[in-house]
C-alpha cells in the first residue's frame, strides 16, 4: 500500500521534473545565445591562424549559422535520443565527458557529504541540548562564520596551513603531478583528497549543525519530552530514546536537500584543489566557452539536485508514521 | 509551617540561561548602529582611497605584513591593506544593488501573484521550483556568461537566484493579511484597494523585506567575490576581493599566505557581521520575538 | 481518617519572575497555597475553574516546571521530608503522572514501547509479555501494541498513558485533567478505571474542573481557587443543596453545576500577577467581613475537612 503510493508519488515528481527540465533546457540555451562568446572561437582557441573560409566551414559543420529555434529544435531533439553533442574543449561526447568527470566528482561530493552530515548533526545536538551553554555559544558561532566563509578561501586557508606550512597534504590535483593515471596508488589518492574533502566538509557543517540545533531545542520542549522527565527518565535516555528519534529523520531529509549547495561547493572546491572533476570542468567550459558541455552539466546538475529532493521526500513518505500510516485507527 | 524549600539547580530543566543585561531592543540597536558605522567607514574609506594611491613600489616587493604594511605587500609593492579595503568598499556596494534588486524582484513577485491568483500564482510557484531545480552556481555562472561577464552579470546572477525564499515569505504574508477579517471588514467599509494596500499590506510587508534586504547581502557578497574568483565576475583590472584571491593563488606555494589570507577574512568579517545585523533585526522587526527577554 | 497521608503537600507555592519593560522583575504568584494529602486507596480530586492555576499543579508536583519558575513550600513522602533532589529519584517509580493527552506520547515511537519502558528489569519478551497483559486489562487489543500516538482515540490514550503508570509501579498516580474531550462511555470507562486502581491500594490525585465528574469518582475533594485550596472535603459534603460545605466559593461552584441550580457566581478570579492581600475570594464573597480584606485566613481543620475561611461553620 504505502510502497504503491510512494512509486504514484515518484512517477508525479518525475513528470513535473520534466517539465521542468524541458524549461532548464530552453532557458539554458538562451542564455548560452545571448552570451557574446563566439562558439568557433571557442572551438578554435586564440589561435588566430585560423582564415574566415576554415572558420566558415567550422561553423557549417557544427551548425551554427542556422537559426537559434531551428538549432535548439535539433540540439533538443538529439538529447532525446541521448546525443548531447560533443564537447569543444574535450572533443569528445558531452556524455563521456560528464560521466568520467562525475565519478571523480561524487567520490569527493560523497565523502564530504556524509561527513558533514555526522559531524553537523552531532554538534547540533550537543548544542542543543546545552542550549545557551559555552559549548553551544562556540558551535552556533563557528557556524555562523562557516556560512560566512566562501569555500573556496576556505580551501585556500587550508592549503596555507596544511600544505605551504606545515608540508603534511599535497595541496592540488587529485593524482601527484607527471605519474601516470595506472600508476597512482590508492594511498597517494587518499592523500590527495583529504584536504578537498575537508574543504568541502566544513563548508556543509554549518547548516545541518544550525538545523539540528534548533530542532533538538524544540524537542527538548516538547510535551513527550516533560512527559519522560515526568517517567523518571535521565537526560541520557531522553537523549537517545526521543532527541534522536525525532531529530534524525529532519537531519537526513535537509542533507538530501543540500544536494544544490553540495553541487555548488564542488564547483570552487574543485577550482582550488584543481582536482578534475565536474565542478572543474564546468569553470573550464564556462571559461572557455564550451557551450554543448555547459548545457550537458547544467541538465545534470538538475538531476542531481532533483534526485536528492526525491529522495527526502520519498524518507518521509516511506519513515514518517505520521504519514505511513495514515489517521486515526481507534 | 512555611519553612522554604527552594528549588535546587537540578530541579529545572536546562542549564540556567544568561539572561542578557539590556532587553532584546537595546542590544540589536547597539549591534545594528556598530555594525553600520563599520561598513560605512569602510565604505567611505575605500571610496576616498584614489585608484592612484596604490602605488606600485618595487622596492617594497612582496613583503611579509609589517607595522608598515599590515596585511603585507603584493609582488608588485602595493600595500595589501589599501587593495583590500578599497575590495571591499566595492563588495559593499556590490552587494547592496544584488540585494535591492532580489528585495524587488521578491517583492514583485511576493505581491503579484497572491493580489492576481491563479494562473500567476500557479507560475510564480513553478518560477521558484524552476529556479531551486539548478544549483546556485550553475545558474549564476551561465547568467553571468549571458552578461559577458563584469558587473551586470553578477547583479543579474544573484538576483535571479536568491529572489526565492523572501518571495516566499512576501506571499504568504499577503495571503494572510488579504484574507484576514479586519481586510475584509475594511473592503466591506469600501475602503479602496490603495488605502488597503498603504494602511494595511504595507505596514507588514516593509519590514519583512527590509530583513529580506539584510539577509541576502551576505550571499550577494560571497557570491561576487566567489564568481569573480573563478574568472566569471568583475574582470581582473577591479580592485575587487575576488580578484585579489584569485591572483594570490599563484603566489600560495612560494609561501605568500598574507595575499589571501587577509582579504578574504576580512570579507568574512563584513559578511558575519552584516547575517548578525539581519537577525537582530528580524528579531526586532518580527513581533513574536520582538519582546522576548 | 487517622492513618498516615502517603503523600502530602502543605503551603506549596510556585512563581514565575517575568522580566516586563526590559529590566524590572515581577513575580507572578501562580500558586499560593497548596495543601493535599494522598491515602492509600483513596481518590482526591483538586477541582479548579480555568485560570486557578491547576493546569501547573502536576507539573510543579513533579518538579518539571521551565527554568523561570521557584517551586517553595513543604512535602513529605511517607511521613519524611523531601526536596527536589528526591522528587527527581521519586518520580515515574514512585510518583507517576497521568498526562492530560495524547500529546505528551513521542509521536514516532510505537505505543507499546512506550509503555514498555515503564517495566524495569526482566527481559525484552517478559517485558512485552506484562504490557500486553495490562494493554488487555484494559481492553485495549495487542495490535495497539504496534500503533503510533496518532492512531490512538481519546479513549483509548487515556488507557494507553494509564497503563504507563501503572506499570511503573507507582503508588501515587496523578491525573492530569483526564476527562476532556471524551464521550459519555469512555469517560465512564476511564471513571472506573481510576477506581479500580485506587480499590488496589494506589493513591491518586485527580485534577479537573469537571466537578460532575470528581464527584462521582473521588473520595475526598479540594476545591482550588487563583493558586490556592479553599476547602478540603469529604465527597458526601458536596451531595444535597451543599449546606455541608465550608466555604463560601464551594457552595457557589456546586450551584453553578448543570444539574444543580446552574447559577454562575459572579466576577472573576483575581490574576497570579494582581493578587488581593487578603482574602482570595474577598471580592466575589457574598459573606465577607471588613477583616478579610487585610488578611489573608490560614488553613485550619473544620468537621472532618479543611478550610481557608475564619467564619467558616
Amino acid at each position: 500500500m504505502t510502497v504503491k503510493k510512494a512509486f504514484a508519488f515518484a512517477g508525479r515528481k518525475v513528470l513535473k521534473f520534466f517539465l521542468l527540465i524541458a524549461a532548464v533546457e530552453v532557458i539554458t540555451f538562451a542564455l548560452m545565445e545571448a552570451s557574446p562568446i563566439d562558439p568557433v572561437t571557442a572551438y578554435v582557441g586564440a589561435s588566430t591562424s585560423i582564415g574566415a573560409e576554415q572558420r566558415e566551414l567550422i561553423a557549417e559543420k557544427w551548425g551554427l549559422n542556422k537559426p537559434p529555434f531551428e538549432r535548439f529544435g535539433s540540439w533538443f531533439r538529439n538529447i532525446l535520443h541521448g546525443d548531447w553533442g560533443d564537447s569543444m574543449i574535450y572533443r569528445r561526447p558531452v556524455m563521456q565527458v560528464i560521466g568520467q568527470k562525475f565519478a571523480s566528482s561524487l567520490l569527493l561530493m560523497a565523502a564530504a557529504w556524509i561527513l558533514s552530515g555526522l559531524l553537523g548533526f552531532f554538534l547540533g545536538v550537543i548544542a542543543g541540548m546545552r542550549e545557551n551553554s559555552l559549548a553551544d555559544r562556540l558551535i552556533s558561532a563557528w557556524c555562523h562564520v562557516l556560512i560566512s566563509t566562501p569555500s573556496f578561501w576556505l580551501g585556500i586557508f587550508l592549503i596555507i596551513v596544511f600544505s605551504v606550512r606545515l608540508h603534511l597534504l599535497p595541496a592540488g590535483l587529485s593524482v601527484p603531478i607527471g605519474v601516470l593515471q595506472e600508476d597512482v596508488s590508492f594511498a597517494d589518492r587518499l592523500t590527495h583528497l583529504i584536504l578537498p574533502v575537508l574543504t568541502l566538509t566544513l563548508s556543509g557543517i554549518a547548516g545541518i549543525c544550525l538545523h539540528t540545533r534548533e530542532k533538538t531545542i524544540g524537542i527538548l520542549q516538547s510535551d513527550y519530552v516533560l512527559y519522560a522527565m515526568a517517567r523518571g527518565e535521565s537526560r541520557k535516555s531522553i537523549l537517545h530514546n526521543h532527541v534522536y528519534r525525532n531529530v534524525l529523520l529532519p537531519a537526513v531529509t535537509l542533507q538530501f536537500l543540500s544536494f544544490s549547495e553540495l553541487f555548488g561547493g564542488a564547483v570552487f572546491v574543485e577550482q582550488v584543489f584543481s582536482y578534475p572533476g565536474l565542478g572543474y570542468t564546468t569553470v573550464q567550459a564556462g571559461l572557455r566557452g564550451d557551450m554543448p558541455l555547459l548545457m550537458g552539466i547544467t541538465v545534470i546538475s538538475a538531476v542531481f539536485v532533483f534526485a536528492g529532493n526525491l529522495t527526502a521526500d520519498l524518507l518521509y513518505l516511506l519513515i514518517d508514521p505520521r504519514i505511513r500510516e495514515g489517521g486515526q485507527r481507534g | 509551617m512555611s519553612s522554604e524549600l527552594k528549588t535546587e539547580k537540578d530541579f529545572k530543566k536546562a542549564p540556567g540561561r544568561l539572561r542578557p543585561v539590556r532587553g532584546t531592543r537595546e542590544q540589536a540597536i547597539l549591534h545594528i548602529s556598530l555594525f553600520l558605522l563599520i561598513l560605512a567607514g569602510i565604505m567611505i574609506a575605500g571610496s576616498r582611497i584614489p585608484s592612484g594611491s596604490i602605488y606600485v613600489d618595487l622596492e617594497q616587493i612582496s613583503q611579509p605584513p609589517s607595522l608598515k604594511h599590515l596585511f603585507g605587500t603584493d609582488w608588485v609593492g602595493r600595500d595589501m591593506l589599501t587593495r583590500t579595503m578599497k575590495g571591499l568598499s566595492l563588495s559593499i556596494w556590490v552587494g547592496i544593488i544584488c540585494s535591492l534588486a532580489s528585495t524587488l524582484t521578491a517583492a514583485l513577485f511576493g505581491i503579484l501573484a497572491p493580489t492576481l491568483g491563479g494562473r500567476a500564482d500557479a507560475l510564480v510557484s513553478w518560477l521558484v521550483d524552476l529556479t531551486l531545480s539548478v544549483p546556485h552556481t550553475i545558474l549564476i555562472i551561465l547568467i553571468s556568461i549571458a552578461c559577458g561577464g563584469g558587473f551586470r552579470g553578477i547583479v543579474a546572477g544573484v538576483a535571479a537566484t536568491h529572489w526565492t525564499s523572501l518571495t516566499r515569505v512576501i506571499r504568504a504574508e499577503v495571503l494572510r493579511i488579504n484574507t484576514s477579517e479586519y481586510v475584509r471588514a475594511s473592503r466591506q467599509f469600501g475602503k479602496s484597494r490603495r488605502y488597503i494596500a498603504r494602511n494595511h499590506l504595507l505596514p507588514h510587508v516593509i519590514p519583512q523585506m527590509v530583513v529580506g534586504t539584510v539577509l541576502v547581502f551576505p550571499h550577494a557578497i560571497l557570491h561576487e567575490a566567489s564568481i569573480t574568483f573563478l574568472g566569471f565576475g568583475l574582470p581582473p583590472h577591479e580592485p575587487a576581493i575576488g580578484v585579489i584571491l584569485s591572483e594570490s593563488m599563484k603566489y600560495l606555494t612560494s609561501g605568500q599566505w598574507w595575499l589571501a589570507f587577509f582579504p578574504g577574512l576580512c570579507l568574512i568579517m563584513v559578511s558575519v557581521m552584516v547575517s548578525a545585523l539581519g537577525r537582530s533585526l528580524e528579531r526586532i522587526l518580527n513581533p513574536a520575538t520582538a519582546y522576548k527577554k | 481518617m487517622n492513618e498516615m497521608p502517603v503523600f502530602q503537600v502543605r503551603d506549596f507555592g510556585v512563581s514565575f519572575s517575568q522580566y516586563e519593560n526590559g529590566v524590572t522583575r515581577r513575580e507572578l504568584h501562580v500558586i499560593t497555597n497548596l495543601d493535599i494529602e494522598l491515602y492509600e486507596g483513596k481518590i482526591l480530586a483538586v477541582v479548579g475553574s480555568s485560570g486557578s492555576g491547576k493546569s501547573l499543579l502536576a507539573h510543579a508536583i513533579l518538579g518539571i516546571l521551565p527554568d523561570n519558575a521557584v517551586v517553595y513550600g513543604r512535602m513529605e513522602y511517607r511521613g519524611s521530608r523531601i526536596g527536589a533532589e528526591q522528587i527527581r529519584a521519586l518520580r515515574g517509580r514512585k510518583i507517576g503522572l497521568i498526562p492530560q493527552s495524547v500529546n505528551y506520547l513521542d509521536p514516532l515511537e510505537k505505543v507499546g514501547h512506550q509503555i514498555e519502558r515503564s517495566v524495569r528489569g526482566g527481559k525484552k519478551k517478559e517485558k512485552k509479555k506484562k504490557v500486553l497483559e495490562m494493554m488487555e486489562r484494559y481492553g485495549l487489543e495487542a495490535g495497539v501494541y504496534d500503533y503510533y500516538p496518532h492512531q490512538l482515540s481519546g479513549g483509548m490514550a487515556r488507557k494507553v498513558l494509564l497503563s504507563i503508570a501503572l506499570l511503573s509501579d507507582c503508588d501515587i498516580l496523578i491525573a492530569d485533567e483526564p476527562t476532556p474531550g471524551l464521550d459519555e462511555g469512555s469517560l465512564r470507562e476511564v471513571l472506573k478505571d481510576f477506581r479500580q486502581a485506587a480499590d488496589e491500594g494506589k493513591a491518586l490525585l485527580m485534577i479537573t474542573h469537571d466537578i460532575q465528574a470528581a464527584c462521582a469518582v473521588a473520595d475526598r475533594i479540594a476545591v482550588f481557587y487563583a493558586g490556592s485550596t479553599l476547602e478540603t472535603a469529604d465527597v458526601s459534603d458536596f451531595g444535597g443543596d451543599g449546606s455541608l460545605l465550608r466555604h463560601p466559593y464551594s457552595r457557589a461552584l456546586l450551584r453553578a453545576m448543570p444539574d444543580r441550580e446552574f447559577i454562575p457566581a459572579a466576577g472573576n478570579q483575581p490574576l497570579p500577577g494582581n493578587l488581593p492581600e487578603g482574602c482570595l475570594y474577598y471580592d466575589r464573597c457574598p459573606e465577607r467581613r471588613v477583616n478579610c480584606k487585610a488578611l489573608r485566613p490560614g488553613s485550619r481543620a473544620l468537621r472532618g475537612g479543611r478550610v481557608r475561611c475564619d467564619y467558616a461553620t
